[in-house]
């Protein structure tokens, strides 16, 4: 046990008494009471006071979101002198570094859990059966039961097959990629990972013309969600391939060795030992891909167009998809279609947040359920065999070095 | 692919004759003129302080070395009188005559205890008549079947350190290796595991020959038949300063470098 330098501080109250402390209390500056409450509390009140005072009183300045800054930097610089004077510096800059973090984790499950809540709130309400069966071809504005009649089963199967077509291709080319990059690598690595990388930057806007003008623009195809699949496969090619060539990379160089001298060759390699290992990761890099793809707009305009009825062909014909019928709904003067909108945005995100569960599930190892099970077993079997197995195997291992050490 | 390929065990143990070889990283010498016989069937240690090209000339036996990018080597080594650098071979197959263990275990960690056993013949799509008994006699003769045999299905990864490396012991056997190299196995793990790895290597030395760095003395006199001292001066290529049965050069070597390092001088 090292002993701490005392701190360079003059009123130092608890480290300055070698008073013993209750065994089992954390000692500082874990420790939090309930005078600690208090100082968090009153250093919040004070700093509130004070830049109420400067911000609306003593300066003209206004607005919500500057007072909520001023106030948060006024919070932590008050928090850390009124704690150092009262306890010590370094519980005071603990403190500080950790409200700072816990801010900021707090910031990122708020806004998550703020934008998932609202869109639930005001969508969930209005998401009926025919949502999901109908399409848009009986609308008519001046219907009082219009709401029973439509739905956007079209945009549904149009967003799953052109993401379900952008991944099947996007996926294997990327995995493909991240395996040139990480395992064989050699000439040409670094130019094809400059392009990856400058290629993750491509406005997605760029990808849709780009489709356009080879295709579309040159008569090759009519719009088609075909269409909308390539531009989504450009545009969730850089990152899936980014991602997984990352969680390669993390793969124990030991472990490629000990497949290459068992006899593998390094097809086998990577085939058996590499990708397997990188099997959760690999996984996760590929929804991350496909959620992009789901919420992408701009590239569906120049190419799968939109269309008010149901396409089940995605090689033919303008199709709808869920981020397009969702824009077109927010832009429509009609009161029930913005609701609708509402009712569209949580089905798009359910449709995400299916596909996270989906990843952890998939990305789990496969052979987990059967240690749950064999752990289960060793608990129930512990108090008959281990208990009496495990001094005898002692005793036979101690044996046996003893004996080798005797010459 | 002939049949005594397809079992292991069975094949053998044969012996490996190193002549002259020599080793280049990246145009940089680090071995020079080595020659080495490994009889059949023994335990032969290669000992020498860091950086005196020890685990470079056990990756040159099983052609591991070639792997490294920029790894150049001169010279022969012969399984049972075969270059296995002449081109007849290839290197994968060299490999499954050659087997290796490493100083970090390494099990396959998407994959369970059988599995990971079984890896090396799936890998090299081998068939086997009897899974489970290759499984059973691999993880019998790396001594950790008692420990595994009710967690086969387990993953590699959940044993502890010293049964992780056995586990890598068992896998590397049930390819049927000629020849096990083992590069400092032991270094990670505690006393116990140690003993244990010990014994194991003195049960199948009959089948397999083994050839073994360590950095510790105790043990390349415990385990190892024959001997071989491995020295880089600074700025050198590494040598072998001085080879032969273990008990004389522990007991009586002819260089006075081996005497200094063998009784903990230097090194």
């Amino acid at each position: 046990m090292t002993t701490l330098a005392p701190p360079p501080t003059t009123s130092a109250p608890v480290n300055g008494s070698p008073m013993p402390r209750r065994i089992g209390t954390p000692l500082r500056p874990r420790d939090f009471g309930l005078a600690d409450v208090g100082i968090l509390v009153a250093s919040l009140f004070s700093s509130f006071l004070l830049v109420w005072v400067v911000f609306y009183q003593l300066t003209l300045l206004s607005g919500g979101f500057g007072f909520l800054v001023c106030w948060y930097g006024s919070f932590l610089t008050l928090y850390w002198t009124v704690t150092s004077q009262i306890i010590d510096r370094r519980v005071a800059t603990d403190r500080v570094f950790s409200t700072l973090v816990i801010t900021g984790a707090s910031l990122v499950v708020g806004i998550v859990a703020f934008i998932v809540g609202w869109v639930t709130w005001k969508g969930a309400t209005h998401v009926r059966a025919n949502f999901f069966t109908k399409d848009m071809s009986h609308f008519s504005p001046a219907d009082p039961h219009v709401l029973n009649k439509i739905g956007v089963a079209h945009a549904i199967v149009g967003t799953v097959e052109q993401v379900g077509i952008a991944a099947a291709i996007a996926i294997p080319v990327a995995v493909v990629t991240a395996v040139f990059l990480n395992e064989v690598g050699g000439r040409g690595t670094r130019l094809v990972r400059t392009v990856v990388t400058a290629m993750s930057g491509l406005p997605s806007i760029v990808a849709g013309v780009f489709i356009y003008s080879i295709l579309v623009e040159t008569s090759l195809s009519h719009y088609a969600g075909f269409l909308a699949s390539l531009a989504l496969f450009i545009l969730i090619l850089p990152s899936v391939t980014r991602t997984t060539e990352e969680v390669l990379r993390i793969v124990p160089g030991g472990l490629r060795e000990a497949s290459l001298a068992l006899g593998a060759s390094e097809f086998r390699t990577v085939w058996s030992v590499v990708l397997p290992t990188a099997r959760s990761g690999m996984i996760t890099a590929s929804l991350l891909g496909i959620a992009i793809a789901v919420g992408e707009t701009a590239p569906l305009f120049f190419t799968a167009f939109g269309n008010n009825n149901m396409n089940p062909n995605p090689l033919h014909g303008a199709q709808q998809a869920l981020p397009l019928v969702l824009l077109d709904f927010v832009r429509t003067p009609q009161g029930a279609l913005v609701n609708l909108a509402y009712a569209t945005a949580f089905i798009l995100l359910s449709l995400v947040l299916i596909l996270f569960v989906l990843a952890r599930v998939l990305g789990r190892p496969r052979t987990k359920k059967a240690v749950w099970r064999a752990r289960l077993r060793s608990l129930t079997q512990r108090s008959k065999t281990s208990e009496i197995d495990l001094p005898k195997n002692v005793l036979m291992m101690s044996a046996t070095s003893i004996q080798k050490e005797s010459p | 692919m002939t049949s005594d390929d397809s079992l292991s065990l069975t094949r053998g143990a044969a012996g490996l004759v190193a002549t002259d070889v020599c080793a280049w990283f990246g145009g940089r010498l680090v071995l020079e003129n080595v020659s080495l016989g490994m009889p059949r069937s023994t335990v032969t240690a290669l000992i020498g302080p860091s950086g005196c090209g020890k685990s470079t000339f056990l990756r040159i036996l099983n052609r591991m070395h070639e792997l490294v990018p920029g790894a150049q080597l001169a010279g022969s080594v012969e399984l049972d009188g075969t270059d296995i650098y002449a081109g007849r071979l290839r290197a994968t197959d060299t490999r499954r005559h050659i087997g290796m263990v490493f100083q970090k275990p390494n099990p396959f960690p998407a994959m369970s205890i059988y599995d990971n056993v079984l890896a090396g013949l799936k890998f090299s799509r081998i068939p086997v008549a009897d899974r489970d008994a290759l499984v059973e006699m691999s993880l019998s003769k790396a001594g950790l079947w008692n420990e595994a045999k009710n967690r086969l299905r387990e993953l590699g990864g959940a044993l502890s350190g010293g049964q992780q490396q056995r586990l890598c012991i068992a896998r590397a056997l049930a390819v049927g290796p000629r020849v096990l190299l083992m590069d400092e196995p032991c270094s990670a793990l505690d006393p116990t595991s140690t003993a244990r790895i010990e014994q194991t290597i003195a049960e199948i030395a009959d089948d397999v020959t083994v050839v073994i760095v360590t950095h510790n003395m105790q043990q390349a006199q415990r385990v190892s038949d024959t001997c071989a001292f491995f020295l880089a001066a600074e700025n050198e290529p590494g040598r072998i300063i001085e080879a032969g049965p273990t008990d004389v050069i522990f007991s009586n070597p002819n260089d006075a470098r081996t005497m200094d390092y063998v009784h903990g001088r230097f090194g």
